[in-house]
């Protein structure tokens, strides 16, 4: 059976944004903890702190140039694939996205002028050429996630039928999503990059790689980690509660409540049927106390819409809102063990479960970065524009997306791998680099490039 | 001038330098291609990695640019182009992942072979993405683009002369442009030999987009014929100054003369690209979509003329920062040819 081009359209797109999403965040949260290494090393003359700054600011180097290359993939999809959703409402979320476009121009140019600049500005010049680029992707996940908040909650433009012919761009670009939804991403992204860079030296030290570098490596990602995981919860759940009183179908779905009522019960796991939760655990009256800080809230129901306006896949929807939550829980038992330890003795747990933990985190908090998409994505459904448009109204009439979406597949599985096979090398050269190969941060200029002017090759 | 008008210039601008600056790193691309074998083609390839280095990343945004601008403030000739067009425009896209990501490991590939690899993969992808790019602004020309979703044939729309000599063009014109950078780029490193290497290619490579645009300008006689009279009429002066152009930057090389080249050249593309844009006003699709008619909404407009006028005052002065640098060397990647011969008795090393 031919799967639909609908299908093949979405499943592009969802598979191409899950994988930038995680360049995305490293994006907007590396350069910041690249920063935090560079400030301490001039600070307190720590000549480790500086060394991980030049090491990270390679990495930025490397992720930053395949995101950027990601993202170009997903602007041309936005044509390629959405050409009647961006025809009809281009005009109204576009300019976030030319906004975006500055934020995104300042970052390339400021990070080309910070790797690049190393060895040729002075330290505290160099250290503040660095600062534009923590700022501007900050605005840049701003502008991008206030374009997928208005699509949860389009308002901003008239009429709601037919051809936009007035657009209020204030009220799309701060549309009430906003408030909730860029928040909860900029910490997902620190959230992410910090137990990501810290899972990676606590491998490290698990093979006994016990130096200095590594215990500062995982100790400043670790710590920013540590500090957003507790704020992301708060925001989240503020979101969820928002999302019962915006998007009360993705509600449903998420928490799986099939009929309108109170004293909704919550339910952990199991599968989600028309007749109700089964094999899940429950606890009575939870969700309507989430909600609305009493059991006796409200809570409506995927049966106060007709059938083909469900989301699909409610257990699927279910089940990422849960590992969403659930990572992030037990994250933050990992922040307070990291707390205690500090407090304790002003250095983190040495303990080989610490480090364990520490080395799982990083994988599981991308897990909880790719559920919190799912569930806003596929939650959304059918719509592509909540109650305004339709997924299926707006995907391309072009043949072939099945060819691109396998060619996008392979192509990306050969990226992904190249990305992380040269990170690893990186990394791995750095262990191993003698002296000489150890690149000195702020070393004397090494002069032009002279096997160039020479000419003394054949 | 109406908003839509200036939203259009805006979205001119953006495709200019894109065309410019991109396109020499898209030329950049194939003359590391052409450089030859690993010995052969070390030193051109090595100049044009510390030429491009620095600046590709911020040269590239601006097809994001174009790209958001013409989304923005003509959704529905957006539309039109990304449905009929989809298999050109995946195919540049396909080009632009490869390209950048090729480019991106190439840089920290120390194994021969993988580096080789990555180096095809970047040569290769730097005439596919300019080439497709051609194709879509031909099926453009033509007239080719329908309204609508998918509403233009998927495939006679950009396989035809008209798009595929367009197509050929862009690729000759990012090698012109590149050369005659990479040859003031080869004084800036005091590499005399690489400094009549790229005069002679530029000279070569001139040679072919003048008769690629000549041979252009006969099949929009006959395909196009709404542009080709534009280019004849309101659009004439911007061609001749183009030609003008283009012959100044001949007459410089063969004088090896030391300034001028690169604005020349840079201005000799961009009056191409200005010639088109006048030749087919008031359309956007020539003959199927006025930029009126395809223009946003007014609020939208104003806010992409301010946009664009922060962008102006923002972006601008930290590019020119950018590239003050990287000219007076202060910005760039010392490391690569020092670290390239301390790596060789390791890579001996790995070998055996």
């Amino acid at each position: 059976m031919l799967a639909t081009t609908l299908q093949a359209a979405r499943s592009q797109m969802a598979f191409t944004l899950g994988f930038h999403i995680i360049l995305a965040s490293l994006g907007v949260a590396l350069p910041a903890l690249m920063l935090i290494a560079n400030y301490r090393g001039l600070r307190h003359q720590d000549a480790d702190a500086l060394k991980l700054a030049q090491r990270w600011s390679k990495a930025v180097a490397v992720t930053f140039a395949v995101g950027a290359v990601t993202g170009t993939v997903l602007s041309f999809e936005f044509g390629l694939l959405w050409p009647a959703f961006t025809g009809r409402f281009g005009e109204v979320f576009g300019v976030l996205f030319a906004i975006e476009g500055i934020f995104f121009f300042l970052e390339a140019i400021f990070i080309a002028i910070y790797i690049f600049g190393w060895k040729h500005l002075s330290p505290w010049t160099h250290f503040w050429s660095g600062v534009p680029v923590v700022i501007t992707g900050l605005g840049g996940a701003f502008s991008v996630v206030a374009v997928n908040s208005w699509m949860n909650q389009p308002q901003g433009y008239a009429p709601t039928t037919g051809k936009v012919t007035s657009v209020e761009p204030l009220k799309v670009i701060f549309n009430p999503a906003v408030p909730y939804e860029v928040p909860h991403m900029i910490l997902a992204a620190y959230l992410v990059t910090g137990f990501l860079v810290a899972s990676i030296y606590a491998v490290g030290m698990l093979r006994g790689r016990r130096d200095r570098i590594h215990r500062l490596g995982l100790l400043i990602p670790l710590t920013v980690a540590c500090i957003a995981t507790p704020i992301q919860f708060a925001v989240g759940d503020t979101a969820a509660r928002s999302i019962a009183k915006d998007q009360p179908i993705k509600f449903a779905a998420m928490e799986c409540v099939q009929t309108t009522s109170t004293d909704v019960t919550e339910y952990l796991g199991g599968r989600c049927t028309s007749s109700g939760v089964k094999d899940g655990i429950g606890i009575p009256g939870l969700d309507s106390f989430l909600v609305g800080w009493s059991t006796s809230t409200q809570v409506i129901g995927l049966d106060s819409v007709p059938p083909d306006d469900r989301p699909p896949a409610n257990t699927m929807l279910h089940w990422a809102f849960d590992a969403m939550v659930g990572i992030c829980s037990v994250l933050i038992l990992l922040a307070l063990w990291l707390g205690i330890g500090w407090w304790r003795k002003k250095d983190f747990p040495q303990s080989r479960w610490f480090l364990r933990a520490t080395a799982v985190s990083g994988v599981a908090s991308v897990v909880a970065l790719e559920c919190g998409w799912i569930v806003t994505e596929v939650g959304r459904q059918p719509w592509i524009v909540y109650n305004v448009m339709r997924t299926s109204d707006a995907v391309t009439q072009a043949g072939g997306i099945w060819i691109t979406f396998a060619a996008v597949l392979a192509l990306y599985l050969a990226l992904g791998t190249t990305l992380i096979i040269t990170l690893r090398a990186m990394s791995r050269r750095w262990r191993n680099a003698d002296e000489q190969d150890v690149d000195v941060p702020y070393g004397p200029d090494a002069g032009p490039p002279a096997d160039l002017a020479t000419g003394t090759s054949g | 001038m109406t908003s839509a008008n200036a939203v259009a210039v805006v979205l001119w601008i953006g495709a200019t330098m894109y065309a410019v600056f991109a396109g020499a790193d898209f030329g950049a691309g194939l003359w590391s291609l052409l450089a030859g074998g690993n010995e052969r083609g070390r030193r051109p390839r090595e100049l044009i990695d510390w030429a491009i280095g620095p600046v590709w990343e911020a040269n590239h945004v601006w097809l994001i640019f174009a790209i958001v601008v013409l989304w923005t403030g003509f959704p529905s000739a957006f539309e039109a182009v990304f449905s009929t067009l989809f298999i050109p425009l995946s195919l540049a896209a396909l080009g632009i992942v490869l390209r950048g990501s090729g480019f991106a490991f190439h840089h920290v590939a120390r194994r021969a072979r993988g580096r080789s690899l990555a180096e095809l993969i970047f040569g290769l992808s730097s005439v596919l993405t300019p080439f497709f790019m051609g194709t879509v602004v031909g099926a453009i020309a033509g007239g080719r683009v329908p309204v609508g979703n998918a509403a233009g044939d998927p495939v006679t729309s950009w396989l035809n002369p008209l798009s595929l000599v367009i197509g050929a063009l862009f690729v000759a014109t990012g090698t012109y442009l590149s050369a005659v950078f990479l040859v003031s780029d080869a004084r800036r490193a005091r590499a005399p030999d690489l400094e009549r290497y790229f005069g002679t290619r530029a000279l070569v490579s001139a040679i072919v987009t003048g008769a690629l645009a000549a041979a252009g300008l006969v099949v929009l006689r006959s395909d196009a014929r709404f542009v080709f009279d534009g280019l004849k009429g309101d659009a004439l002066p911007l061609v001749i100054l183009s030609i003008v152009c283009g012959s100044a930057v001949l007459v410089l090389l063969r004088r090896n003369a030391r300034r001028g080249a690169r604005v020349l050249a840079a201005g000799a593309v961009g009056c191409v690209i200005w010639a088109w844009g006048v030749a087919q006003h008031p359309y956007l699709l020539p003959q199927k979509l006025t930029i009126a008619a395809a223009a946003a909404p007014s609020a939208t407009l104003t806010s992409l003329l301010v946009v664009f006028g922060v962008a102006v005052l923002v972006v601008l002065p930290s590019l020119g920062l950018l590239f003050t640098l990287v000219q007076r060397n202060l910005v760039r990647e010392t490391s690569r040819p020092t670290e390239q011969r301390r790596d060789k008795p390791h890579a001996d090393r790995l070998r055996r």
